[in-house]
């Protein structure tokens, strides 16, 4: 039957609707996503893939670099070390978050909110925080250091520690997320079968955040691998990718091996980007509307259980960062134990001085405001744009690719691209625009993701009533679409803000000594010795983020009770 | 074919020509043509999946078809981009704006036409009062229930005062009560504007009742167009005839011209059968049409049944006949209760019933099992 029709159609001319103003629009809306995207991702990547071919004078030489990488001991053992320390990290979070995240969500327990709260603070630090308190603990003069029976703490088991630190809130993330929504009736029907408690975590729970976990599974694994600044302070003589591209780079100036080890630091973080994406794909809601959210009934053993875990694990998080706070005030530790704020006279300890920490707020503000809208603006074509299939599908692609990036491998292409002779955007090389261009693109995904489940929720036939009212989209973007997803345009600038101030491993390569940043003035101050001032500094940036965060659940409350009436969610 | 039944003869306000549109490998609509005439009210009505809704998205430029033709008042509009199209829509899911209350909603097309605010405000307020909701204009969509929210989205769809109304399964999100007093509510505004009207629609109760026209659609081509009346009588499918209403489908084998055996019944058929002696056929009838008062056991088409089954459903009874002494029914028939208490019909009871030829209809082929 279909083969006559197919036969009969091709009598009849197909017809090409024609393109109204709005169409021009949103296709030169997207030809520009991909042509920014390419200019600030796919062309740095490309240099920084060319320059693994090339030998100092800029000549192809093949594979010869990454020959001389993976015979060489010394550089090649990074590989084993950065998987080694990646997978134990992975393996102590994951059943730390989920059980913590199950008893927030499925528990009785009492103070909830105060867990909760206490648990997703470190996400506010930069990752050095951790690392600097170890020290302080366990570290050459720490006051706990006879608990470690003589294990050096600076080396893999500091690393891992502070990893572990670092990755818990962002796997608690998820975690909260896959847990939050289960369907009463299935755990009514467990009950009514006489299934067990265990029988039901297994049968029930488990596969319904199954998705979770592994997607947690693989965020842990690429921040460990990727991380640069915790390696950096607390690391000692244990190499790691991370830190072996910063030595390349910076300490060898040898830019070519630094380009190599940048490519095979991006292999893992590729893999595994990949991985989750397949995996999401199979993921089936298995909410249907009618599920009856469940409400955790008390039960006495389990809820005392679950509250003395999350209070040992909130006990360590809160010492890890108190230990921080504390050392930044003591005068001269171990010998004088007397405070002070003269560790926040940053000017002592380096050039910079404060003028660091207002770069860092700079930088942080200019990403958030720019960086909102560029992105919201692009998740708004990717999702508005009528057909042109080829372009969005583009677009899609770069959008999610920043993800699989390390910040490490983006700073380094970023110094091979905008440093390139005859680049007409050299010019923005070492100033503050080259670090925002950086941090708007290393954290675009999660942003675009954030904005394009936003935009998602919103009723698909928008832009056809405005069509038939003859209404633009541009003034039903501007009346509707934005307002109804300010929500979700205020979480995506309050995690540029936070992570443009947090973030290390991105713009260690650009920065100069005009534009000198908060985070790296920590690894330096650490460097010369200065860790107290480096304490101070990172003491510094955790209470900016949270007065930020905090200023942002205002707002969000305010906004919510104003727009109550129409709100129904 | 079906043109010259419609209500007038004037020229059609929107014409559909030779209209395909393919999904990939799928072919969502082959081979469409259509006139709609102005003023009338036509409802596509099909299964889900039948490409009732992807026509009227062809007819908006939403989705435009892979090839044919669509004109409007005279004007071809195939290639036209749905924001230089002349249409009002309302979709299942009302799409109304949120964080607008109900006067911007409906204001919303009026603002970018360049009106003074007075005129616009007076304009809101007269086709609030139109739908029935004059006092709704500073609530939000979110304060009122889902009959008056579809209510809102059909001011906002007339507001710019379209030449051509498209509902896209308007009643579907609704609840039964609603829905039944919308239907009429939409029925009269439609007569008093006399806006031509495209409802698409999987109910067929609703398509009965709103329609000038029926256009009844399956796997993609239409299967019939006509009034509801000559749709339900004289449907010209066995897809029509089982779709639109209750119908009993029987497999039969043509005997002679006007004359079908059914097991081991000769029924004699009004209707001209057009395969020849000896082919499959189907014979469908309704169940209000199986006459069981004053049946004369020597007449045409009449034979003995058992009562199988009976389901009460207040005002009839439908019964399962069972023929030639099985168990199981193989004929349902509707019977008012008046018949059942003067009769005295009960389960298990042998009496005579008829089927009259004229409301017997015959499709070639045998039927399709369920």
């Amino acid at each position: 039957m279909s083969e006559i029709v197919a036969n009969a159609a091709s009598e009849v001319p197909p017809t090409r609707r024609r393109l109204d103003r709005d169409d021009w629009l949103m296709r030169g809306g997207v030809c520009l996503m991909i042509g920014i995207l390419s200019l600030t991702l796919i062309l740095p990547l490309w240099w920084l893939l060319s320059k693994s071919f090339q030998d100092q004078d800029g000549a192809f030489v093949g594979l010869a670099n990454y020959v001389t990488y993976f015979s060489t001991p010394a550089l090649f053992a990074s590989v084993w070390n950065s998987l080694f320390i990646a997978s134990l990290s992975t393996a102590i979070v994951l059943p730390l978050a989920f059980i913590y995240a199950y008893a927030l969500q499925r528990s009785c327990m009492r103070w909830k909110g105060l867990f909760q709260a206490l648990a997703l603070i470190p996400i506010l630090a930069p990752s050095l925080l951790p690392a600097i308190s170890l020290i302080y603990l366990f570290g050459n003069q720490g006051f706990l250091k006879e608990w470690m029976f003589g294990v050096d703490i600076y080396g893999p088991v500091g690393i891992v520690i502070s990893q572990v630190f670092y990755c818990f809130p962002h796997a608690l993330m998820i975690m909260l997320a896959a847990l939050s929504m289960a369907d009463s009736r299935l755990y009514e029907a467990a009950d009514v079968l006489g299934a067990s408690k265990t029988r039901v975590f297994f049968t029930v729970t488990l596969p319904g955040a199954k998705y979770g976990v592994i997607s947690a599974g693989f965020v842990v694994f690429t921040l460990v691998m990727t991380d640069f600044g915790i390696a950096k302070v607390i690391g000692g003589r244990f190499n790691v990718l991370a830190t072996d591209i910063f030595k390349q780079v910076i300490g060898q100036q040898n830019f070519e091996m630094g380009a190599v080890v940048g490519f095979v630091l991006l292999i893992p973080a590729v893999v595994a980007f990949l991985a989750d994406r397949i995996i999401q794909g199979r993921q089936v809601a298995l909410l249907s509307a009618r599920a009856v959210p469940l409400t955790p009934k008390p039960d006495a053993r389990r809820d005392t259980g679950l509250l003395l875990f999350c209070a040992l694990v909130g006990s360590l998080i809160f010492v890890i960062l108190a230990m921080a706070v504390w050392a930044s005030f003591v005068t001269r530790w171990p010998y004088n134990l007397t405070l002070t704020l003269k560790n926040y006279n940053f000017g002592d300890f380096g050039s910079n001085g404060w003028a660091a920490y207002t770069n860092s707020v700079e930088l942080a503000a200019w990403t958030a405001v720019i960086g909102t809208v560029v992105i919201f603006v692009g998740a708004y074509l990717l999702e508005k744009t009528r057909s042109f299939a080829a372009g969005r599908a583009i677009a899609q692609f770069m959008a999610m690719l920043p993800m699989a990036v390390p910040g490490l491998v983006l700073g380094l292409a970023y110094i091979f691209f905008f440093n390139a002779k005859g680049n007409p955007f050299g010019f923005i090389y070492a100033t503050m625009a080259i670090l925002v261009v950086n941090s708007i693109t290393h954290f675009y995904t999660v942003s675009h993701l954030t904005a394009a489940t936003a935009l998602k929720q919103l009723d698909h036939e928008f832009e056809a009533v405005s069509a038939s009212l003859k209404v633009s989209l541009l003034r039903t973007m501007t009346r509707v679409s934005v307002p109804v997803c300010l929500p979700a345009v205020l979480d995506i600038s309050i995690y540029l803000f936070v992570n443009a101030m947090t973030t290390v491993s991105a713009v260690i390569f650009l920065y100069s000594t005009d534009t000198a940043l908060a985070s790296v003035m920590i690894i330096n101050m650490d460097e010369s010795g200065f860790t107290a001032a480096a304490a101070a500094m990172a003491v510094t940036i955790v209470a900016t983020s949270a007065a930020v965060k905090i200023a942002h659940l205002l707002i969000t409350r305010r906004l919510e009770r104003r727009t109550q009436a129409w709100r129904q969610r | 074919m079906q043109e010259k039944d419609a209500a007038n003869s004037s020229e059609p306000y929107l014409r559909i020509e030779r209209l395909k549109k393919q999904f990939g490998n799928f072919w969502a609509l082959k081979d469409i043509s259509l006139k709609i005439f102005p003023g009338e009210f036509v409802c596509f009505l099909g299964p889900s999946g039948c490409g009732k809704t992807t026509l009227l998205r062809a007819i908006a430029g939403l989705d435009i078809q892979t090839s044919g033709r669509i004109f409007q008042a005279d004007k071809e509009i195939s290639n036209l981009p749905a924001s230089q199209r002349d249409f009002g829509i309302v979709f299942q899911s009302y799409a109304l704006f949120p964080n607008l209350t109900v006067a911007e909603n409906v204001g919303y097309g009026l603002v970018s036409r360049r009106m003074a605010k007075v005129e616009i405000a007076t304009r809101v307020a007269d086709l609030l009062r139109l739908v029935g909701l004059p006092d709704s204009g500073p609530k939000y969509p979110a304060q009122l229930s889902g009959g008056m929210q579809q209510r809102v989205a059909l001011a906002r769809a007339l507001a710019l005062s379209p030449g051509l109304l498209l509902l896209d399964e308007p009643l579907s999100a609704l609840d039964a009560r609603v829905r039944a007093y919308l239907r009429l509510e939409i029925r009269h505004l439609h007569k008093r504007l006399g806006v031509t009207t495209i409802m698409v629609t999987h109910d067929q109760e609703e398509a009965l009742t709103m329609a000038d026209r029926i256009v009844v659609m399956n796997q993609g081509v239409i299967e019939q167009v006509g009034t509801p009346l000559q749709v339900y009588r004289e449907p010209t499918s066995a897809f029509v005839a089982d779709f639109v209403g209750k119908t009993n489908l029987l497999p039969g084998i043509v005997v002679k011209p006007g004359l079908v055996r059914y097991g081991n019944m000769d029924l004699s058929c009004d209707v001209d059968i057009q395969p020849g002696p000896g082919s499959d056929v189907t014979l469908a009838i309704r169940p209000e049409d199986v006459v069981v008062r004053n049946v004369d056991a020597n007449a045409i088409n009449t034979f003995a049944v058992r009562v199988a089954e009976m389901e009460f459903l207040g005002s009839f009874c439908r019964v399962g006949l069972a023929l030639n002494g099985d168990a199981k029914p193989a004929l349902l028939a509707d019977f008012s209760i008046n018949t059942v208490r003067d009769l005295s019909i009960t389960e298990g009871m042998q009496m005579l019933v008829g089927m009259p030829s004229e409301r017997i209809r015959v499709f070639p082929g045998a039927p399709k099992l369920p």
